[in-house]
């Protein structure tokens, strides 16, 4: 009964965003006051409609409803409750419902906190998320419904993919859906822009907060799925270049892109057509990651059950939203331009950098996950691209974006002085020198190019300190008046200096992988392994049961020198019902560096294969994410973004930032 | 007006982008004929299991479970099939008939199969493999740049992909295409 109440809320989702697509764009044509204000109360109907049919379906998961046939092949009655929970989106249907939901949560918080916006273009832009969310109504009603029931319902499920049954994996997807989705209200926004043809000071700070809020998540979802890839796989790869991974990078790099760009609109009042576009290009790229996903065209390790129905579906949506925002976007950008004058070197001029090389990247990337269909397609030669391509291609490009990261915040708007800007960063280029140095003694003979990779990070670092260091004017007046600078100082400008520390540390932890240390050895109980100065005792292999699963686990006694510092459990799994084993790593962090193990096949004759890495910096690649995404939440929570902030603001470009 | 042309230029992009992805919809439409970059690089590391011993099975002795490194100091075959794949199936009597009595071993890697189905098919079509290897995940079939299975690698002593043939392999491909190489790489010191 509670499913069929959830099937109907979601059926009756789709008329109101029918009418919320119409009714408050025509409103705002017309200038009609009250058919502007329906948007407020159909985004928040619509919400409360999904809430329920999405928690309808999560109590039949709950309460393991086998009649239900998605549940009947997701989930089974002997699963922890938190993989119940999670199950729900493990799979197609379930992660639509997922992705709609979180839609319909954007929607309502635009209509619920967006009192300080213009109401017609308020209109507009929940006019645009109901249009979005109308075509997946629809897709999910039609090719994907989640509520189908059974008629012979079995007695068990199927159970999850035991690879899915993973803390870190639970709350994977929905933060990765967040900043997907999320993006949809930048979308709405440029489109609602495009429609009223004006994009202004204002419109910036209107989208900036919902983009800083949908990249944090997205930061930290595609971190979560980096780690998660790290401590399951059992290789220690944290990066594969997989289909599906660049499909959450892209719409990250023109998300990051689209942060600073949105700075130039909101200082300068330039950049204004780059910038819807690139709202219009973080919004599909996103669509098209969920379309690559569940299409089939590519083949990846996180496809879902493949359908090409569903693949020809989504491409209509796709070209329906995608390629109508593309065409109003040619019909209308041409006349949005205007704006102060610009010159090369300045701070817009630097962020103008930023995003040809960040837009460069996405692009790049693009065509390595598309390439070897791409030339099929054109009857070309015929190559599949790997990990070399990217390697290739885009770490170089990488390289001279950071080091204008480093120099771009000591450009001063209009007309900035590059030789005044280098003469400030020279302490931090002779530190950055004297770290290169000092990691080419430490790791002679080592791989040259992670050096570099080092001195890149340390260059970042070093330069996103001395900015903060100027602004704070520390060590050059009473350490107390630096303290009261630094509290005066906005929220945002704290936040760029921590997303940048957060990058450089990103940035060290890949170098530093360069360097990492491996063994893949048989052991007998008994046997000793000796890596990167530790000693590893494999003390013997036992057998263990549990409800969901058997495991053989390892017990390995770790010593440095003549001290014991852990014993690790590596551990590989069988799940019966699923037929499938996995193995579950041991990691011991110190947080400078990591020893990886992992329990390999027996041999046989009483051994067994010991995978052992020793991998350091390796946490700083998630750790930076984090900051990334920490300074984002410091930014979002500046006073100049905050609601109502807008209402009270100062004239655009004398607004926080203080004079460099 | 050159400007406003300009801004069209997204708009066209996404049309060929659209135009591609019907193309790479179409019914029929095969992946899997694609030559490797990875020709020319060492095998990626891998350690797979292998599926548990067939009962009843009297053929020649086979190595269950493999690593990359196990492949070493010959020159080898690696073949990756899965039960589910009906190529494979027309591929299999070539395999049968490269089978022990020729200069090169070959060593199975059942790609996304279940243990139970890829020791049913061999059971039931023969085993021409000297080691066998599951990888249920997929992840050592990207690894080496798999786009569907049957594909088979020709791997030298120091483990050097050497070939990629994408596809099932047909009597005239092996006499024509692998074995010539195998012969080669046979002769070249370790």
């Amino acid at each position: 009964m509670i499913i069929e109440l959830g099937h109907f809320a979601l059926m009756l989702a789709l008329p109101l965003a029918l009418i919320q697509a119409v009714v408050p764009l025509v409103g705002a044509r017309r200038r009609h006051a009250g058919m502007m204000a329906l948007g407020d109360m159909t985004a928040l109907a619509q919400f409360a409609l999904i809430a329920l049919a999405f928690a309808a379906l999560m109590n039949a998961y709950i309460t393991s409803d086998f009649s239900v046939a998605n549940v009947a092949e997701n989930s089974s009655s002997a699963k922890p409750l938190l993989y119940k929970i999670s199950g729900v989106w493990s799979n197609h249907e379930g992660s639509m419902m997922l992705w709609v939901l979180i839609l319909t949560i954007f929607g309502a918080a635009v209509a619920w906190f967006g009192d300080n916006l213009p109401p017609a273009l308020k209109a507009r832009v929940l006019s645009v998320q109901a249009m979005i969310g109308t075509g997946f109504f629809l897709f999910i009603l039609f090719t994907s419904d989640p509520f189908l029931r059974l008629a012979n319902p079995p007695l068990d499920g199927n159970g999850l993919n035991p690879i899915l049954q993973d803390p870190g994996l639970a709350f994977h997807p929905p933060m990765l859906y967040l900043g997907y989705v999320g993006f949809s209200v930048a979308f709405s926004f440029a489109v609602a822009a495009l429609i009223e043809g004006k994009v202004d000071a204002a419109w910036a700070r209107w989208v900036r907060p919902w983009t800083l809020a949908a990249w944090c998540a997205l930061t930290v979802g595609i971190a979560m799925g980096s780690w998660w890839a790290y401590y399951t796989l059992g290789w220690g790869g944290w990066w594969f270049w997989d289909p599906v991974e660049n499909a959450s990078f892209m719409p990250w790099l023109v998300g990051t892109a689209l942060l600073h760009s949105a700075i130039v609109v909101e200082k300068r009042d330039a950049l204004k057509s780059w910038t819807v576009l690139l709202a219009i290009l973080a919004f599909s790229l996103s669509l098209v990651g969920t379309f690559l996903v569940r299409s089939g065209v590519l083949t990846s390790v996180h496809a879902f059950a493949l359908d090409p129905r569903r693949g020809v579906f989504i491409l209509i949506l796709l070209g329906i939203a995608v390629g109508g925002s593309l065409i109003l976007y040619a019909v209308r950008a041409p006349a949005l331009e205007g704006g102060g004058l610009f010159a090369p070197i300045s701070r817009e001029g630097a962020l103008v950098v930023n995003n040809l090389i960040l837009a460069t990247g996405a692009a790049t990337v693009f065509l390595g996950t598309l390439y070897p269909l791409f030339l099929d397609a054109v009857g070309g030669p015929k190559l599949s691209v790997g990990y070399p391509f990217f390697d290739r291609t885009f770490v170089p490009l990488m390289v001279p974006l950071l080091i204008a990261v480093a120099v771009g915040p000591f450009m001063a708007w209009k007309r900035g002085d590059l030789g005044g800007a280098l003469q400030r960063l020279w302490v931090a280029f002779g530190l950055t020198v004297l770290a290169g140095a000092v990691a080419l003694y430490v790791t002679q003979g080592g791989p040259i190019l992670a050096v570099g990779g080092l001195m890149l990070a340390a260059w970042v670092l070093l330069g996103a300190l001395t900015e903060w260091v100027g602004r704070t004017r520390l060590f050059r007046i009473p350490l107390r008046d630096a303290a009261r600078r630094a509290i005066h100082l906005p929220r945002a400008a704290h936040g760029m200096t921590l997303a940048h520390i957060g990058l450089a540390v990103t940035v060290a932890g890949i170098a530093a992988s360069a360097w990492q240390v491996e063994r893949i050895v048989v052991m007998k109980p008994g046997d000793d392994l000796a890596i990167a100065g530790y000693t590893l005792h494999l003390d013997r292999i036992a057998q263990a049961e549990t409800p969901s699963y058997h495991a053989e686990r390892a017990d390995i006694s770790v010593r440095a020198g003549d001290r014991a510092i852990a014993v690790l459990h590596p551990e590989k799994r069988t799940f019966p019902l699923e037929q499938m084993t996995r193995g579950e790593t041991a990691i011991r962090t110190t947080l400078l560096a990591d020893l990886y193990l992992a329990l390999g096949d027996d041999d046989g004759k009483g051994g067994a294969t010991i995978r052992a890495y020793w991998k350091p910096l390796v946490p700083f690649i998630w750790i930076g994410a984090v900051l990334m995404a920490l300074g984002g939440l410091l930014s979002l929570s500046d006073r100049r973004l905050r609601i109502g902030a807008a209402r009270r603001r100062v004239p655009a470009g004398a607004a926080a930032e203080p004079g460099e | 007006m050159v400007k406003r042309l300009l801004f069209i230029v997204p708009a066209l992009l996404f049309l060929a982008l659209v135009v591609y992805f019907f193309v790479a919809l179409r019914p029929g439409y095969d992946p899997q004929t694609l030559p490797s970059a990875m020709v020319g690089r060492p095998v990626p590391s891998f350690d797979l299991p292998g599926p548990p011993a067939p009962p009843n099975y009297a053929g020649p002795p086979v190595k269950l479970g493999f690593t990359n490194r196990d492949m070493l100091g010959r020159v080898v075959l690696v073949n990756f099939f899965a039960s589910w794949c009906v190529p494979c199936r027309i591929e299999h009597p070539v395999l049968m008939g490269l089978g022990p009595a020729a200069s090169v071993p070959v060593v199975g890697i059942a790609y996304k199969d279940k243990a139970a189905d890829a020791i049913g098919f061999l059971n039931e079509y023969g085993n021409p493999y000297v080691a066998i290897a599951l990888d249920q995940s997929g992840r050592t079939g990207i690894d080496f740049g798999v786009y569907g299975v049957p594909e088979t690698y020709v791997v030298d002593k120091r483990g050097i992909i050497r070939l990629r043939h994408v596809g099932p392999l047909t009597a005239e491909s092996v006499a024509r295409e692998i074995l010539p190489l195998v012969r080669i790489l046979n002769a070249q010191p370790r």
